[in-house]
């Protein structure tokens, strides 16, 4: 199971956390730190694996951003490495050619696409049409929302 | 009222949105800090209207902040509030916030008290995405209060009609469990259910849950394997199937059958990813991939995997013309490491590449040179077990490559006489017969070395080593390697004759080797024009008539023979040719120390024979291509061979147009010969000589484990003994094989008690008994005697024997059967009743000892049915079994160790606490010795082997320990024992 996601930036500028278990703010904080600090100073030809903790890091960076995700000992790397993919690509989906500033600015999109795709620390669908449709229809839902709420 | 509605809109304009505080945040580097603590004082305002708009926006702009770590708890019934509210955005925003982690016991007691209600609303939504949402936030925040009071509601929705609802249910299930375990128990079966959802989200959410559960205790959930097992084989989900692997690796240690039930679909699921390694691999990383490879290949357990791995090592390697081959000294290296594998079935694929690449990489001779003589120098590593000898086909390129680039040698001489080793014997004949050519090669270098150091003796005794070891091959069964040898040999005596008169032959022997052979591009023939006025359709001469393009049909390895009339001619040579050899051997046969009188069998053979037609000629394996030294060995070579070949004859056919066809005949000759019907015939009549088999010796047949469980299984225990079939499998196998010795302590009629066997229930089948005859006259026959008795209650019939055949030994057919026909056994078996069949082995080396895997098919007739039943055994040939007990008097004794003819070697037993004279008897009882001095605890024996090779054995015990040491000299190079 994923235990959390955090997308960051070469600056070390947090964008998007995701926690799938109950943690302390304070704890999360620290985490947070922590890891940003050991990944960012990692070389590019390094590994995109490493233990931390009791858990193992998956990372993996696109362009500015940093993709990384935390699991338990039993989980697989790899696939790890493939839902990380496989979020990029709905992102990039959805946004079209997605870049940091998307994420910036829809960061609630963003972390709907990814509810859509995980939940609970778990794949929920690994169809990207399947997610990508339930998305769509939700964006329909929440326009027809915005209309009604001009009119107020 | 809507006053306030309008204002409060209009208060919302001048709002910020949830855009406006990411940019405004990003325009406030400086003092973020500061400038977001005004924005929680605006947000508190907000949250104080009245206007659910506003508050929703005011709660996006908490998950925006929240994400970046401050803290919202405050808000939390705010968020709550907003939560409940009807609007779609509002609750997305609310489920993004991640209210688990509020650590008040506040907020739980809110979401508790509040948001049941509310999600409980949601959950039951006519809207899928309404309650899509609800789940998605409980997913976030699942307390066990929570999760007890929703366990139902969620349940039925993981049998909602839309695929969207169920699958979210399915997972957010996990999270009840977790915080809920009793309701796993009534959910299990849905959970289940799901496993076969025909929507694939679906399943992969349910194969997801089950996988996290069984993970934790996977016992519960072994019963499940069949149906993933189905989903393994059926789903082409990646995404699931690695899940389901993880599963099953949790599954298997405690259900060991799984195990084999899965190596079918995971071996596939490896091609998969091993054929992607062929697409993946570059200049850079080919080094590091075969390296990863060779570490499975050395963990790998079953050789079919193994040897998939071997040939996608050498695809790889190889592919595009070694295009991704940076070091070739590396890729030697990882062709000698794969001979190392035991039981491959690619020899001949690894030899070809040996061939290959110091063929073509003319800068790797060197090296390949120095690995290939270790490699020979190792040979007999590498033919430890003949059964299944596809490795020694490496032997091959090694003695070929020794051979041909015999000038990088470091010392030749070694590895000359690495090759002549009398073990080389056992090899397969296409393999000795490029042994004996290549020698031939190397005994040409190393003469031109010796000759340079003006030191003549050494020259001299190079041939001497030659004549003295070649006589060998001279004997071979294989026609290939007899005929060169014999060539060979008179060469070399020639030149000893000239040795002798000190003139100098290094150069001229050379001048036979000279020359280099090149390989050709399998589309080089394409690129050479056709001349002018050359048709390739048009027949040079006429047809050949059916029978002979009958006598080509065996594939044509050797250029095809095309103008009929010039075959008489050859013949005729050939019968010439023959008889002079024949005569040479005769000689040969007559000097040589190891023939002695036994066999006087194999002159006899030709003096019977009247015409050079029945000659027997071992069968050529066509599954290797063929003797000719150079010539690759892998199909694609083959082809590249053939191409070559094409060319060649093509030549020759322009040149036939000048030349006369005489300079062609003896080039042809010996291409041709081989091939024609008359001289092959099946390889175990070379040998069979008709006249009686005196009893020689015995040996012991035992039964062996059986392959499959389900068959019946021999055991050693008694058979009432036995429960099932699988039990009886489990204590086989841990039973050790029995010392020999002890063996043949327990059966003094020399009827051995190891096969009481079981056929399913507790049909007792036989109890059988056999014995081991040589031949005195023909050193390479013996007769296996076997006593079968019926100790069923049921008739037995159509018994059918059957071994496989080793390369050393094979079972004498009919003529006409193949090689893996059975005989049938002629007679039939009522209860009760034994009788005895004989069958007849033919043994090419007798200095090693054999085991023959066999089978016994048999029909059990039974009162309403009849079942076909298999046995499977062991036929196990000892050295000792070939020696005959032939009385020595101690002054020939005397004089056979002074003889210096003898190998000796020795051998200290431990923990025999038999009295002496005890010992004696048994080892003259049965190891067939006989006794020729005693003294005290010390005695000399000496025995005979049917082909005639003297065994002297001192048996001593020392002394203070008491233990019996034994020494042994024997005319066999190779001890045995």
């Amino acid at each position: 199971m994923m235990r959390f996601m955090l997308l960051f930036s070469r600056q070390g500028k947090l964008r998007l956390q995701k926690w799938y278990t109950a943690t302390a703010e304070r704890d999360k904080k620290k985490m947070v730190r922590e890891l940003m600090q050991v990944v960012l100073a990692r070389k590019p030809k390094m590994c995109s694996f490493l233990e931390w903790r009791d858990l193992k890091i998956v990372y993996k960076r696109y362009a500015s951003l940093y993709f990384c995700c935390a699991v338990e000992e039993q989980d697989n790397e790899l696939i790890t490495l493939e839902v990380i993919h496989r979020f990029v690509e709905l992102l990039d989906k959805y946004f079209g050619s997605v870049c940091e500033l998307d994420i910036i600015f829809n960061f609630e999109k963003a972390y709907f696409i990814l509810d859509e795709f995980l939940m609970g620390g778990e794949i929920q669908d690994t169809s990207k049409k399947s997610v990508l449709k339930a998305i769509e229809q939700a964006d329909l839902l929440q326009e027809v929302c915005d209309v009604h709420l001009g009119l107020l | 009222m809507a006053l306030k509605i309008v204002k409060g809109s209009i208060d919302r304009m001048f709002d910020k949105n949830l855009q406006d505080l990411v940019r405004g945040i990003r325009n406030h580097k400086e003092d973020e800090a500061k400038y977001i603590s005004t924005c929680i004082d605006e947000i508190k305002q907000e949250l104080k209207q009245d206007n659910i708009a506003v508050k929703a926006n005011a709660v996006c702009k908490l998950t925006y902040l929240q994400m970046l770590g401050y803290d919202v708890s405050w808000a939390a019934f705010n968020i709550v509030e907003v939560m409940s509210s009807s609007k779609f955005t509002y609750k997305v925003s609310c489920s993004q916030l991640q209210l688990q982690s509020v650590d008040a016991v506040l907020i739980t007691t809110i979401i508790n008290s509040v948001s049941l209600p509310l999600v409980t609303q949601d959950l039951s939504s006519p809207n899928q995405y309404d309650t899509g949402v609800a789940l998605t936030g409980l997913s976030c925040f699942v307390t066990p209060d929570l999760a007890r009071d929703l366990a139902s509601d969620i349940m039925t929705l993981m049998s909602h009609t839309k695929p969207y609802i169920r699958k979210k249910a399915v997972l957010i299930m996990y999270k009840v469990f977790l915080k809920y375990p009793e309701s796993l128990r009534p959910a299990f079966p849905r959970l289940k259910e799901k496993l076969e959802d025909p929507d694939p989200g679906v399943q992969s959410a349910a194969v997801n849950v089950i996988c996290e559960l069984a993970r934790r205790n996977p016992k519960n959930y072994l019963s499940l394997a069949p149906l993933f097992f189905k989903l393994m084989t059926s789903s082409t989900n990646n995404w699931v199937l690695i899940k389901i692997i993880k599963l099953f690796g949790a599954l298997t240690p405690l259900e060991p059958r799984l195990g084999k039930k899965l190596i079918e679909p995971l071996t596939n699921l490896i091609h998969r990813a091993l054929d992607l390694l062929y697409g993946m691999v570059s200049k850079k990383n080919l080094m590091e991939i075969v390296k990863k490879l060779m570490l499975h290949v050395d963990k790998a357990e079953g050789t079919t995997y193994r040897d998939e791995l071997l040939t996608k090592i050498i695809d790889i390697c190889s592919q595009s013309n070694y295009q991704y081959i940076t070091n070739f000294e590396w890729y030697i290296s990882i062709l000698v490491e794969l001979t190392r594998l035991e039981g491959t079935r690619h020899g001949h694929l690894i030899a070809s590449q040996m061939l290959d690449v110091a063929i073509r990489v003319k800068a790797i001779r060197v090296f390949a040179v120095a690995q290939m003589a270790t490699l020979l120098d190792n040979g007999h590593l590498l033919t430890g077990n003949m059964q299944r000898n596809g490795i020694c086909e490496v032997l091959y390129a090694a003695a070929w490559i020794c051979g041909e680039f015999s000038e990088h040698l470091e010392d030749p001489m070694q590895t000359l006489e690495a090759m002549l080793r009398p073990k080389v014997a056992t090899l397969p004949g296409h393999i000795q017969a490029v042994y004996v050519q290549n020698a031939a090669k190397l005994f040409a270098t190393v003469l031109r070395k010796q000759e340079g150091t003006t030191d003549s003796l050494a020259a001299q005794e190079t041939s001497q080593l030659l004549i003295d070891r070649l006589p060998l091959f001279v004997q071979s069964a294989n026609l290939e390697v007899q005929e060169r040898a014999s060539c060979i040999l008179q060469l070399v005596k020639y030149i000893q004759k000239l040795q002798q008169k000190e003139v100098e032959v290094a150069e001229e022997v050379t001048a036979l080797f000279a020359g280099e052979l090149n390989p050709v591009a399998p589309k080089a023939q394409k690129k050479v024009p056709v001349p002018d006025g050359l048709d390739l359709d048009a027949w040079i001469n006429e047809p050949p008539s059916e029978s002979e393009s009958e006598d080509e049909k065996p594939k044509a390895i050797f250029t095809k023979e095309e103008p009929k009339h010039t075959r008489p001619r050859h013949t005729e040579v050939d019968e010439k040719e023959l008889a002079r050899r024949r005569e040479a051997r005769k000689q040969e046969q007559a000097n040589n120390p190891f023939y002695i009188k036994t066999s006087p069998s194999s002159q006899k053979v030709y003096q019977d024979q009247p015409g050079v037609e029945h000659i027997p000629v071992v069968q050529i394996d066509l599954s290797v291509p063929l003797k000719v030294p150079g010539m690759p060995m892998s199909d694609q070579y083959l082809k590249l061979e053939e191409e070559r070949r094409q060319k060649e004859r093509s030549e020759r056919k322009k040149k036939e147009k000048k030349k006369k066809r005489e300079k062609h005949g003896r080039g042809r000759r010996a291409d041709s010969g081989p091939e024609s019907e008359e001289d092959i015939t099946p390889a175990h009549h070379v040998d069979i000589v008709t006249e009686e088999m005196p009893e020689v010796c015995w040996v012991l047949l035992q039964w062996p484990l059986t392959d499959n469980e389900k068959l019946p299984v021999r055991t050693h225990r008694p058979a009432e003994a036995v429960k099932s079939p699988v039990e009886a499998g489990n204590g086989e196998s841990a039973t050790p094989e029995p010392k020999k010795k002890k063996e043949k302590k327990k059966d003094k009629e020399r009827k051995v008690d190891l096969s009481s066997l079981t056929v399913y229930l507790t049909l007792f089948f036989s109890h059988i008994v056999y014995d081991v005859q040589g031949n005195l006259q023909d050193g390479s026959q013996v007769v296996v005697s076997v006593i079968f008795e019926n100790k069923t209650d049921h008739f037995l019939k159509s018994m059918e024997f059957n071994v496989l055949d080793s390369l050393n030994s094979k079972l004498q057919r009919p003529e006409g059967s193949s090689p893996h026909d059975g005989l049938a056994v002629p007679f039939q078996l009522p209860p009760g009743v034994s009788n005895e069949a004989r069958f007849v082995f033919s043994v090419q080396s007798i200095v090693m000892p054999q085991k023959l895997k066999g089978t016994l098919t048999f029909i059990v007739k039974t009162e309403d049915a009849s079942t076909h039943e298999k046995l499977d055994f062991k036929l196990h040939f000892t050295c000792t079994s070939y020696l005959i007990t032939t009385p020595c008097y101690s002054d020939a004794y005397a004089k056979l160790l002074e003889s210096g003819e003898l190998k000796s070697s020795s051998l200290k037993l431990e923990g025999v606490i038999m009295p002496f004279h005890h010992l004696l008897a048994r080892i003259c009882f049965h190891h067939h010795f006989s006794v020729v001095e005693r003294i005290d605890s010390c005695a000399s024996m000496y025995s005979r082997s049917i082909q005639g090779h003297h065994v002297c054995l001192l048996v001593k015990t020392v002394s203070t320990q008491r233990v019996p040491c034994l020494e042994w000299m024997s005319s066999i190079l190779e001890s045995t024992r």
